[in-house]
């Protein structure tokens, strides 16, 4: 805490519990927008942020998708990465001992493409130290079920999160895609089989065209929209799954300042992720933390917890 | 050590239509600055266009902190870039990337750029001649008029020539065909070069048909620019093996043969 010399301020709380992960203030860096925490080094501490989440992890390494992988878009960002990682095995030997010596509050990302995929991840990190969480990306490709996302069925999501929570006692966040008609659906499907809490969103599946070229900019075609863009998107599907669901929920999509965030909170989210923000201004996270601190105190709000879900009509 | 500089303009020309010379005042950034690396701007604190545009650095100051890029305006980020006038302030992070390296025993250098591309070689030609490497740079450019850092290599004092796409100044041709001319004769025992990829691929091949080691500088679509979003990624052979490199941390800059050019 920064001692206050002149003003007497009385200390708010911003802590929250994000499905028995402990955050000492809701402000949490999304996957895939991070890295393994090193690359923000000279920008953020890391153990101010209420939480680092890794790059999504997979069992093998992956190589990712051709380039171009991103594209520039009003307000926004395509991209189609392609889940790019060394694995888990390399995440644990060779990323996760400095977030730990840093003291990050550390939440891993999970991807597979098979339910035994994801049960694996969740098995090997269970025995690790230092991890306080999962989150798991459940935007991706069911190969057994000829490709289909896990997340856009809520019978494919039960059987991924139960087969997940019986490999780890550690708290297991899933992450909803927007990508499909029903999202209340599928948060309820996620809770059932066990989720301590959800996120949302991942990215809205979009495209940009090279009209000179009459090609898709992307190698990959499809892209992932994010940044302020889909913020309004993001804000509604929070407030339709808090509503309806009684697990905490971890809010992002587009967040670029702490009324941004509070928009999130207000909505129902106990906590939030920035992500293409971190890409525009590499100290955000931190910024948003003391902007949030500073509007508590002049709005007289001595506990963050007061504004989750305020909004809700 | 990277940092994020509110940076203050003192000097921003239009050299030739389209071409800025853009110089501010970001001491932190100077102070660490090496040649090939490159500085990210954002060029609006509004949030569109959102995402920062990297230019590689022209030349630095270090006693009054200064940066300097050279930029040509080719969309809507660089169009509103044009527009800001000294006095202003700039969001400026840097520097990033990993620099050309200049070998211990490096004694005779030449420098192959076309277009803008030529923007990073001029520090770096600064550099070599401070630490006393004979340097040759080669310009290409498609007339006369548009030969970047011609101006600053003269006044340097650094040796230079030119060659134009429709001859009005230097060969009429490729700086590539410039290159072939002079390598012979020259005994260079290092190239570097930057600007479009197909010439890049020629400098390449020459290069190796030469015998001569060197690296080239790269361009990406990027985010971050420090190695955080995977967005910048490009093919390169390394230990005989194709992967991918991230182009704002593990390059701009690659050794010539690890980079893939497709035709
Ligand atoms: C390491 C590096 C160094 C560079 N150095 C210089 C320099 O010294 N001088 C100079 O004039 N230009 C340089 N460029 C290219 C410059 O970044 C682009 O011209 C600029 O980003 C275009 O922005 P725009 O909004 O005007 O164009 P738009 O085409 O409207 O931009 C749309 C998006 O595409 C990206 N983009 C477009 N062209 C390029 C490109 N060639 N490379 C990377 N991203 C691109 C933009 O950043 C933006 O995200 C460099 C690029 C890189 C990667
Ligand atoms: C470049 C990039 C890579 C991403 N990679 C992942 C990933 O590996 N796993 C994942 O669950 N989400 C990933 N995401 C999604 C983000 O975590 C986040 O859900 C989304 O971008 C919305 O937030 P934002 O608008 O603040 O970026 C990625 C997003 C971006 C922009
Ligand atoms: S631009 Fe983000 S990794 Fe290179």
């Amino acid at each position: 805490m920064p001692d206050r010399k002149k003003k007497e301020r009385l200390p708010v709380n911003l802590s929250v519990n994000l499905g028995g992960i402990a955050l000492n203030n809701p402000v949490t860096v999304a996957s895939g927008t991070f890295g393994y925490g090193h690359e923000y080094e000279e920008f953020v501490d890391l153990d101010r942020l209420g939480a680092v989440i890794v790059k999504g992890t997979t069992l093998e390494p992956r190589c990712g998708n051709p380039p171009p992988r991103i594209v520039e878009t009003p307000g926004g960002m395509l991209n189609a990465i392609g889940l790019e990682n060394p694995g888990v095995e390399v995440f644990i030997n060779e990323h996760l001992p400095y977030l730990q010596q840093k003291g990050a509050t550390i939440i891993v990302n999970i991807a597979g493409n098979t339910v035994e995929d994801y049960a694996a991840l969740a098995g090997i990190l269970d025995g690790e130290e230092g991890i306080a969480g999962l989150e798991v990306n459940i935007s991706c490709p069911n190969v057994e079920k000829g490709g289909l996302q896990f997340g856009t069925d809520p019978e494919m999501v039960k059987e991924v999160v139960a087969g997940i929570k019986e490999s780890t006692k550690l708290p297991v966040i899933v992450k909803l895609s927007p990508n499909v008609t029903d999202i209340v659906s599928i948060a309820k499907a996620a809770v059932t089989a066990g989720a301590d809490a959800l996120s949302l969103i991942n990215t809205v599946l979009g495209m940009a065209i090279d009209v000179e070229g009459r090609r898709p900019v992307l190698a990959n075609i499809f892209g992932g929209l994010s940044g302020p863009a889909i913020k309004p998107i993001a804000v509604r599907m929070v407030y339709q799954v808090a509503r309806e669901v009684d697990v905490p929920i971890l809010g992002m999509g587009g967040i670029m300042s702490h009324l941004d965030a509070l928009e999130f909170i207000l909505a129902g989210a106990t906590a939030i992720s920035i992500g293409t923000g971190n890409f525009v201004k590499p100290d955000i996270a931190q910024q948003v933390i003391r902007d949030l601190e500073n509007y508590l105190e002049e709005h007289g709000i001595m506990n963050i917890n007061e504004l989750i879900g305020a909004a809700i009509q | 050590m990277r940092k994020v500089e509110q940076a203050l303009i003192i000097r921003h020309r239009e050299i030739v239509p389209r071409y800025f010379e853009l110089e501010f005042i970001a001491p932190d950034i100077a102070r660490d600055a090496l040649p090939g690396q490159f500085v990210h701007i954002r060029v609006t604190k509004s949030l569109d266009p959102l995402l920062r545009r990297p230019f590689g650095i022209y030349n630095v100051e270090k006693k009054i902190g200064s940066v300097t890029v050279f930029y040509k305006v080719v969309g809507r980020g660089t169009k509103i870039l044009s527009d800001f006038h000294t006095a202003e302030t700039l969001d400026v992070l840097g520097p990033l990337g990993r620099p050309f390296s200049i070998p211990p025993n490096l004694r005779r250098a030449v420098l192959v750029g076309g277009g803008v591309g030529i923007a990073p070689l001029v520090y770096l030609a600064r550099v070599l001649c401070e630490r006393k490497v004979e340097v040759m740079v080669l310009l290409g450019g498609s007339t006369s008029g548009f030969l970047v850092g011609r101006d600053i290599l003269k006044r340097m004092g650094i040796d230079h020539m030119v060659s134009t796409d429709d001859g009005s100044e230097g060969l009429r041709g490729r700086v590539t065909e410039l290159l072939e001319k002079i390598i012979d004769r020259k005994r260079f025992d290092y190239i570097y070069s930057c600007g479009p990829e197909p010439m890049m691929a020629r400098v390449t091949e020459i290069a190796q048909e030469y015998g001569i080691d060197g690296e080239l500088s790269l361009e990406e679509h990027m985010a971050c620019g420090i190695g955080a979003c995977l967005g910048c990624a490009k093919e390169v052979v390394r230990d005989g093996r194709r992967s991918f490199a991230k182009v704002c941390t593990d390059g701009p800059v690659f050794k010539i043969g690890e980079v893939v050019f497709r035709a």
